[in-house]
């Protein structure tokens, strides 16, 4: 029947679930995800959804991977085809030797299927509605009937999904065991009727450990909470909805008073990005941590706010969850495309810190430290997630809080310090670090009260447009720059076995991809010194990296190489020996997209050059 | 004009108040308005409100956004943190600097340039929401600091200085916030002081959104004939449905005018607002009542004034959020973080 022979691999291929957005399969899929991780095996799930509620094709990739490859592989091996409306593409991604997996109630011409597959038909309608005649319980329970039938055709303990469904339905034993049947009812069916199990195969292993699966917006999140910000403004737009909506959980389930049933946080969903940003500059002002959550064309919406942090020093946290611009762009797609819009944001001269985790767990960390950071450093500190961390669940090391942290509340000139008569001046830089004291409305009867404001004064917060002032506070706030460079994260370095006068530079949530391609250039004879930045100013490091190598790629997901202009413009590097690396399709990047542009470079300059040649 | 230090010695007998402030602790910087500007005499009216109630000036934020109106924060309570923001932006501030400390009075100052055009929308939310504070429009009906551009509330058909009669209709801030439910809803006229003290009081007294409309004309850009935010036009078509006293325990405010039916006005925090009623038959707990009476007689071309709505049970946005009563700005990580415990618990339900 096939032309190619079967693939064959155990715990490591990719699953491709093509179903129509709304139709109640996120679930069933996600279970699925689940249930491979019970069997000690890590996975990789993607959700690739359109900007829609209902109706449109939605797909739901798991990346089924024992080494632990994190990152998008590309390709699929195993398609479960439950969109007609994607039938024909569907069909065509599937690698050769692949397998289709379809509800085969209805006759299919042969044109529409391949040789080189093998292909699995399951009458899933059918089965559904002798079972079933609730038309919502039909759909619902056909994706767990699929779901049986592949933990056959896989070879999955049953057993292992039956506990995640007793654990997500617990409390509720009819639908418990109403979805325990369904599964069963799909399982028998593939055993009594398929040969089972296939080529591709999930095998019991250990290589999960003590991870968790988590999004990367709901580690942002909680890292809020834990991070002590008690004001939340915020406005829908994906993919960065869920952050404040996960806030909201996490706050009613850890903030509230255990005697009043009172709130310790204030949750306003605003009118727009521009009041969001206002109200966390008017809380952070009056001494409160205070956070927003949103995407690109937020910013934009909030720039002149951000250039008011800036100017006026603020704290602020901003997490952008990124997702593919310009304007609206691909709203549900991934991308690393605001990285020059956040570190310049605003007119006139400013600068901003910018925080770039790889995962949920950092996430979680720098969403905790952003808040330290904006109050230390009296301005706009941005988280800079994207949507493939942010709302596709994580394998990642366990979140961890150490007890003995206190908050850094920054510098703040109590009552008590003024009654001793230190001398106040909002924008006085009293330690050489650029950083001022503030004072908190209210403090105190007669000193320490200012006005703040976004237009130019003295170190005393008088209001004056003399050069001499206004040049003296903008070079006081690149001092403060400067000082957050030793207080950001410190990028990391992996340096490879032998000497190479070869780096690379990549970011956030091209991290597993890059780890991977890295084990892929290396079978090809290629040797990369690595550096994960983690954070904006750059740290000295940086520098140091870019001149210990001849040539350093620049990997990133957007398509002017904004982390490489970055880094051009504020260490003054040749643009030449910065080579840029870019994806930005909107898709997750890959370790074989990566492997093979670098792959490719490196070939190139193997050749020996002309001058070389001739000399 | 700033840069000239006002004189910080006052006369030895200076009457104090309450708490042993004298006026002059109310005051701050120089103006550098015009002579003569609608606005300034608002200044002092809220200098004059807020020593009559003797509120400690530092307790008092001080929120504004852009433009002539929102410099005047610098000229009024100089012991209290200001904070001129952005452009329309003021509600958001206020909104979150209220959420960070429910214990201080929020002032916010606006124009109808700031409010009624680029700020529409926040000036709208921020009511809506129900956020504790006294919002003040300064209202002249026309942009100054950028010589004399139509606002939104200038009136259609009336003329601009440079002759240009405006074709836009004119956005009344008043009846737009009793449509959105402000709890407290007045308007006055800068030049009326008797009026506007009073009514400054009782909103900073009032718990919930209040919202006053000052007409205030611009002696520079508007306050030619044809303008209708003119002193002369506003005098000749004032019409105030009511006067009011504030009682705070204390004796009320002098209140120079005739007497007419008098009403007494529980707040929330215990104060009385003594309402002394022009037009018998205004009833200021009516909101609907409120709403027709302002179209009637803004049909006639009359602007009203005086208290038009106040809901003396108001609840405030604290209470929509239902927050802890210590202010969310002093609570430290002992309250905020669940800590490492609840962490691993948190870890072992996403394994």
């Amino acid at each position: 029947m096939s032309d190619k022979k079967p693939l064959s691999s155990v715990n490591d291929f990719v699953v491709r679930f093509a179903n129509v957005n709304g139709s109640g399969s996120a679930s069933a899929n996600e279970m699925f995800a689940r249930a491979i991780l019970r069997h000690g095996v890590p996975v990789s799930p993607r959700n690739i959804f359109p900007s829609n509620i209902q109706g449109l094709p939605t797909w739901y990739e798991v990346r089924v991977t024992e080494d632990g490859h994190l990152g998008a592989r590309g390709g699929v091996d195993m398609m479960v085809a439950m969109n007609p409306q994607t039938w024909d593409k569907d069909v065509a991604g599937i690698e050769p030797g692949g397998y289709l997996f379809y509800d085969s109630t209805k006759p299919m011409p042969s044109t529409k299927f391949r040789d080189d597959i093998t292909v699995i038909g399951v009458p899933l309608t059918a089965i559904t509605n002798s079972t079933y005649t609730d038309p919502r319980q039909r759909q619902l329970f056909k994706n767990i009937i699929y779901l049986g039938a592949l933990s056959a055709l896989l070879d999955m303990d049953p057993k292992l999904i039956e506990q995640l469904i007793g654990e997500q339905y617990k409390g509720k034993e009819k639908l418990l065991s109403s979805n325990v049947h369904a599964l069963h009812l799909g399982r028998d069916w593939a055993l009594q009727n398929l040969k089972c199990p296939l080529g591709l195969r999930i095998k019991k292993s250990d290589k999960v450990g003590d991870r968790i699966f988590i999004e990367g917006n709901s580690a942002a999140a909680l890292g809020a909470v834990y991070g002590g910000a008690t004001v939340c403004a915020w406005y829908p737009i994906t993919p960065s909805s869920s952050v404040a909506e996960a806030f909201t959980a996490h706050c009613k389930k850890f903030r509230h008073d255990p005697e009043t049933g009172k709130a310790k946080y204030a949750i306003v969903q605003g009118e727009d990005e521009l009041a969001s940003i206002g109200i966390v500059i008017g809380a952070s002002w009056n001494g409160a941590r205070a956070f927003t959550a949103t995407s690109g064309p937020g910013i934009s919406l909030m720039t002149e706010f951000i250039g008011l942090s800036y100017f006026a020093e603020i704290p602020a946290v901003i997490m952008n969850i990124q997702r593919a611009g310009p304007s609206t762009g691909m709203p549900t797609r991934t991308q690393q495309c605001d990285i020059i819009a956040c570190a310049y944001a605003s007119h006139g001269d400013t600068k901003h810190v910018l925080l770039f985790p790889e995962d949920p767990a950092e996430a979680f960390e720098f969403a905790a430290a952003a808040f330290d950071l904006a109050e230390r450093l009296q301005t706009t500190i941005f988280l800079m997630l994207d949507l493939d961390i942010g709302m596709n669940h994580r394998l990642c090391r366990p979140l961890k809080w150490d007890d003995a942290k206190q908050y850094d509340r920054g510098k703040v000139m109590t009552a008590e310090m003024l009654d001793e008569g230190r001398d106040f001046g909002r924008y006085l830089d009293v330690d050489g670090d650029g950083i001022p004291y503030r004072t908190y409305p209210g403090t105190h009867p007669t000193k320490g009260s200012y006005f703040t404001r976004g237009t130019s004064r003295d170190r005393y917060a008088r209001y004056s447009e003399e050069g001499s002032v206004y040049a003296d506070n903008m070079q006081r706030l690149m001092r403060k720059f400067e000082t957050a460079q030793d207080m950001v994260p410190r990028p990391l370095q992996a340096n490879a076995e032998r000497q190479t006068k070869y780096g690379v530079i990549y970011f956030g949530s091209t991290s597993p991809a890059m780890d991977e391609a890295i084990g892929l250039l290396e079978t090809r004879g290629h040797q990369l010194d690595r550096l994960r930045i983690r954070a904006f100013p750059f740290h000295s490091s940086v520098a140091s990296f870019l001149a210990e190598h001849d040539f350093v790629y620049v990997v990133e997901q957007n398509r002017d190489s904004q982390l490489r202009q970055l880094i051009v413009n504020e260490n003054g590097i040749d643009p030449v020996r910065l080579v840029p690396i870019v994806h930005y399709d909107g898709t997750p990047i890959t370790a074989r997209f990566i492997a093979k542009a670098i792959g490719n470079h490196q070939d190139h300059l193997k050749v020996t050059p002309l001058r070389k040649a001739v000399s | 004009m700033t840069y000239i230090a006002k004189p910080k010695f006052h006369h030895p007998g200076l009457k104090k108040n309450e708490l042993g402030y004298t006026h002059r602790d109310y005051e701050g910087k120089i103006s550098t308005l015009c002579a003569g500007c609608g606005h300034d005499s608002i200044t002092a009216s809220i200098i004059e409100a807020c020593y009559e109630l003797s509120i400690e000036p530092h307790r008092v934020a001080k929120i504004s956004g852009i433009g002539c109106s929102s410099k005047t924060p610098d000229y009024f309570l100089g012991n209290s943190h200001g904070f001129n923001s952005v452009h329309g932006r003021m509600p958001s501030v206020l909104t979150g600097a209220n959420l960070a400390n429910r214990d201080l009075i929020y002032l916010g100052v606006s124009g109808d340039g700031d409010s009624a055009s680029i700020g529409f929308g926040q000036f709208a939310h921020s009511i809506r929401r129900g956020v504790n504070m006294t919002y003040i429009v300064e209202n002249n009906g026309v942009y100054g600091l950028t010589k004399g551009q139509f606002s939104a509330t200038a009136d259609r058909g009336s003329k601009s200085k440079k002759g240009v009669t405006n074709t836009d209709n004119a956005i009344d801030l008043v009846a737009i916030a009793l449509q959105l439910g402000a709890t407290f809803v007045a308007r006055s006229f800068s030049g009326d002081k008797t009026q506007l003290v009073p009514l400054i009081a009782a909103a900073i007294r009032h718990k919930g959104a209040s919202f006053i409309d000052v007409i205030s004309p611009c002696i520079a850009f508007n306050n030619h004939a044809g303008s209708t935010k003119s002193f002369d036009y506003v005098r000749e078509h004032n019409d105030a449905v009511n006067r009011l006293d504030v009682l705070v325990g204390r004796d009320p405010i002098a209140v120079d005018y005739a007497p007419g039916t008098v009403q007494m006005v529980e707040q929330h925090d215990g104060s009385k607002i003594a309402l002394r009623k022009i037009d018998a038959d205004y009833d200021p707990h009516d909101r609907l009542g409120a709403q027709t009476f302002l179209a009637r007689h803004a049909a006639k071309g009359q602007i009203v004034t005086g208290l038009l709505y106040v809901d003396p049970d108001a609840e405030d946005l604290h209470e929509h959020l239902n927050t802890v009563e210590a202010p969310l700005n002093t609570l430290e990580a002992d309250t905020l973080c669940p800590g490492s415990a609840a962490l691993d618990k948190f870890n072992a339900s996403l394994r």
